[in-house]
C-alpha cells in the first residue's frame, strides 16, 4: 500500500514498516522545542518525573523569544526560569538575546531541523519545519515535558489532505503568504482539524525556501497537525551550509491515499487579507475597500525572513511611512538583521520611518513592542487575527504579505504596493 | 466520578487567546490564569463561574496557540468538563495530558442553552440535560487517552514507565 510523506516519516520514526491514519503510535522524536512562556510550564512538569536526565541535550532547543527582552519582571523570571534549566542540563541549543531569532526562522536557519526529521515543539507555529519535509507539529508543554525525558511522544496518525496549486505565472507581489490565506479562506479554520496538508504542484516548486516556510508555519490556521512539502534541489541549496547531520529525502507514493484533494490555479490568486477576527475571513487586495490603520507589523515567524525583508524596502525605498501610521519592522533572526543591515534594507526602513526591533514574537501575540490600543487597527505580516491578540480587545488585526504592509504603512490604509506612486 | 454543573455557553472558534489572553502569560499560576479565564469573550465568566459549572461550545474549541495556560486556567476556575462540537487538536492533547474533562459532541453543543443544568457521567460518555430532560451521547475516547486519564494525566503515566523501566 503506498504512504504519504508524513506517514512514511512517522512509520521510521515508530520502527515501522508502515502506519495507517487513525492509529495511535509512540514515536521517536529528532527534535523538542521550547520558549520562554511554554517552557517554564514543561520544566515544572518535567520535575515532577522524577528523571536525572534529559534524553539528550543535544536535541532539544529553548529559545526566549515570545517576551524577550524581557519586557517586565515577570518574563525576566520565566526567561531565568528557562536559563537555568538550560545550564543544569548543559542544554546545547539554547539561543540567548542577541544571538537568538524567532524560534521557526532561527531552528532551520542553523539546520537543526532537516528533511525526515521528526520535531515537536510547545508552540503552535512548529509545523513551519514542514517546509524542509520533516513532520513538525505543536504539542503543550506537558507533552514536552514528557519528551524532553523520554525522546518520544504519542501521536495519532493523521490522514492527509492533498493541495496542488498550478501555474506559474507569478503576480509580482503574490507569495507564500497569499497563497496559504487563500487556502485558509477556502477550507476555514478548521478545514484541515487534525489532519496533514501536503503541498503540490507547480507553484509550489516554483516556491522559494522562505515562501515555503511562510506556507507551512500557517498550516495550524487551517487547524492541520502539520504542513508538509517534498523536499527537492531547493531545500538541497538550502541545507547546503546549514546541516551538520545526515538527513532523508522522503516523498509520497504514487497510490498514496488522501482523505481530500484541492486543487487551485495561481493565475486566480491575487495578494490576499484577513479580516477581522478569523485568518479564514480573507478577501482579495482588489475588494479590501478603505480601511484606514494605525500600525504596521512587518515580521514574525510568518514573514520576518530576508526575502520578506527585501520586499518591504522595494516598497519603502525612497518613500515615507504614513504621519497617521507607525510601521514596526521585526526581522526572525539576527542573521537576518546582519544580512538586511549588510543590503542597505535597514537604512531604507529607518529613512522611511519605521521603527526596527531585535528579533522578538512581541507584537504578533500582543506580549509587547506594538501594542494596540482600543478601536485601533493594524495591518500585520504575523499569522492570526484573533479577538484582542494584539492588544486591547475591540482593536483590530489585518493579515496580509510584506508588501501589502509596506504599501499600506505609506498610504495609511489597507492598500497594494501599485497604488503607491 | 459523575459531573455535575449549570451550562455557560460559547460560540465556535474559540481561540486560546480569548481563553487566556497572552498579556496575562508572563506567570504561568493557575490561580493567576483562572482570574482571566475567557475574560475578553465574556468578562462575567472569570468573576461568576462556579466549580463544577460547565462550558459548552462550538466546533474548533481552543483553536490558535499551544499554550498550555488555557486548559489550565479554565481548570483552575474550577470548570467540570467542556462540551463543544469539535476540538482543535492541541488543545485536545493537552486537556487529556492535565486532566480536564472533555466532550465531543454536536448534539449536546447544539441543544444545551446557557444556565441548563448538566450531568455528564465520563466513563460512558453520556451528557444528560436535566432542564431540558434530553440525553447525548460524546464521541468514544481512544482507549491509549483512557489510559492516560486512569493514570492522572500525561506526567503520572511516564512516571510510571519511567520507574517500571519501559
Amino acid at each position: 500500500m503506498g504512504m504519504t510523506i508524513t506517514e512514511k516519516i512517522l512509520a521510521a520514526h515508530a520502527g515501522r514498516n508502515e502506519v495507517q491514519p487513525g492509529e495511535l503510535i509512540n514515536a521517536r522524536i529528532d527534535l523538542a522545542l521550547a520558549n520562554d512562556i511554554t517552557a517554564p510550564v514543561a520544566i515544572r512538569e518535567f520535575n515532577r518525573i522524577g528523571v536525572e536526565q534529559v534524553f539528550d541535550r543535544n536535541r532539544i532547543a529553548l529559545v526566549p523569544d515570545h517576551f524577550t527582552p524581557n519586557k517586565d519582571i515577570k518574563s525576566a523570571e520565566q526567561a531565568r526560569t528557562m536559563r537555568e534549566f538550560a545550564r543544569r542540563f548543559g542544554i546545547t541549543h539554547y539561543f540567548e538575546v542577541g544571538r537568538m531569532g524567532i524560534e521557526h526562522c532561527l531552528l532551520p536557519q542553523e539546520g537543526l531541523v532537516l528533511p525526515g526529521d521528526l520535531v515537536i515543539g510547545a508552540d503552535s507555529h512548529t509545523c513551519t519545519y514542514g517546509a524542509l519535509g520533516a513532520f513538525a507539529t505543536g504539542v503543550g508543554s506537558t507533552d514536552l515535558a514528557a519528551a524532553m525525558a523520554t525522546g518520544e511522544v504519542w501521536l495519532r496518525v493523521p490522514e492527509t489532505i492533498k493541495v496542488i496549486v498550478n501555474g506559474t505565472d507569478w503576480n509580482k507581489w503574490v507569495g507564500g503568504k497569499d497563497l496559504i490565506l487563500y487556502l485558509i479562506g477556502k477550507i476555514g479554520v478548521d478545514g484541515a482539524l487534525y489532519k496533514a496538508i501536503e503541498f503540490t504542484g507547480e507553484t509550489i516548486s516554483a516556491l522559494s525556501m522562505d515562501g515555503r516556510l511562510t506556507m507551512a508555519n500557517m498550516a495550524i490556521e487551517a487547524g492541520a497537525k502539520n504542513g508538509i512539502f517534498a523536499p527537492d534541489e531547493k531545500t538541497r541549496a538550502y541545507l547546503e551550509r546549514r546541516a551538520r547531520r545526515p538527513y532523508k529525502f522522503y516523498s509520497s507514493d504514487e497510490e498514496a491515499c488522501y482523505c481530500e484533494v484541492y486543487e487551485f490555479d495561481l493565475g486566480d490568486i491575487e495578494p490576499q487579507v484577513a479580516f477581522p477576527h478569523l485568518p479564514e475571513n480573507t478577501r482579495p487586495l482588489s475588494e479590501v475597500g478603505t480601511v484606514s490603520i494605525d500600525q504596521a507589523v512587518i515580521g514574525s515567524c510568518t514573514n520576518g525572513r530576508i526575502e520578506d525583508l527585501r520586499a518591504a524596502a522595494q516598497v519603502l525605498r525612497g518613500r515615507k511611512v504614513n504621519s497617521n501610521v507607525r510601521l514596526i519592522i521585526i526581522p526572525g533572526t539576527q542573521e537576518i538583521y546582519l544580512q538586511a543591515l549588510t543590503e542597505g534594507l535597514i537604512e531604507v526602513f529607518i529613512e522611511a520611518g519605521a521603527a526596527v526591533s531585535t528579533p522578538t514574537c512581541g507584537p504578533c501575540l500582543g506580549g509587547h513592542m506594538g501594542i494596540l490600543a482600543k478601536g485601533e487597527k493594524a495591518v500585520s505580516t504575523t499569522n492570526r487575527n484573533f479577538v484582542g491578540r494584539m492588544g486591547h480587545p475591540e482593536s483590530e488585526i489585518y493579515l496580509s504579505n510584506p508588501a501589502v504592509a509596506a504599501a499600506s504603512a505609506i498610504l495609511g490604509r489597507l492598500a497594494g504596493p501599485e497604488e503607491v506612486k | 466520578m459523575i459531573i455535575r454543573g449549570r451550562a455557560w455557553k460559547f460560540g465556535d472558534d474559540v481561540d486560546t487567546d480569548a481563553i487566556i489572553p497572552a498579556r496575562y502569560l508572563n506567570t504561568s499560576d493557575p490561580a493567576e490564569l483562572a482570574g482571566h479565564c475567557l475574560e475578553d469573550a465574556d468578562p462575567d465568566f472569570p468573576k461568576e463561574v462556579k466549580p463544577g459549572e460547565i462550558i459548552v461550545a462550538g466546533k474548533n474549541f481552543g483553536c490558535g496557540s499551544s499554550r498550555e495556560h488555557a486548559p489550565l486556567a479554565i481548570k483552575a476556575a474550577g470548570v467540570g468538563a467542556v462540551v463543544a462540537t469539535s476540538f482543535a487538536r492541541i488543545f485536545y492533547r493537552n486537556a487529556f495530558n492535565i486532566g480536564l474533562p472533555i466532550f465531543e459532541s454536536p448534539e449536546a453543543a447544539e441543544r444545551i442553552r446557557k444556565d441548563d443544568q448538566i450531568k455528564i457521567d465520563p466513563d460512558h460518555g453520556r451528557i444528560y440535560n436535566l432542564t431540558l430532560n434530553e440525553e447525548y451521547q460524546a464521541t468514544a475516547i481512544p482507549s491509549f487517552m483512557q489510559e492516560l486519564l486512569a493514570a492522572g494525566g500525561l506526567i503520572n503515566y511516564v512516571r510510571q514507565k519511567v520507574k517500571n523501566g519501559v
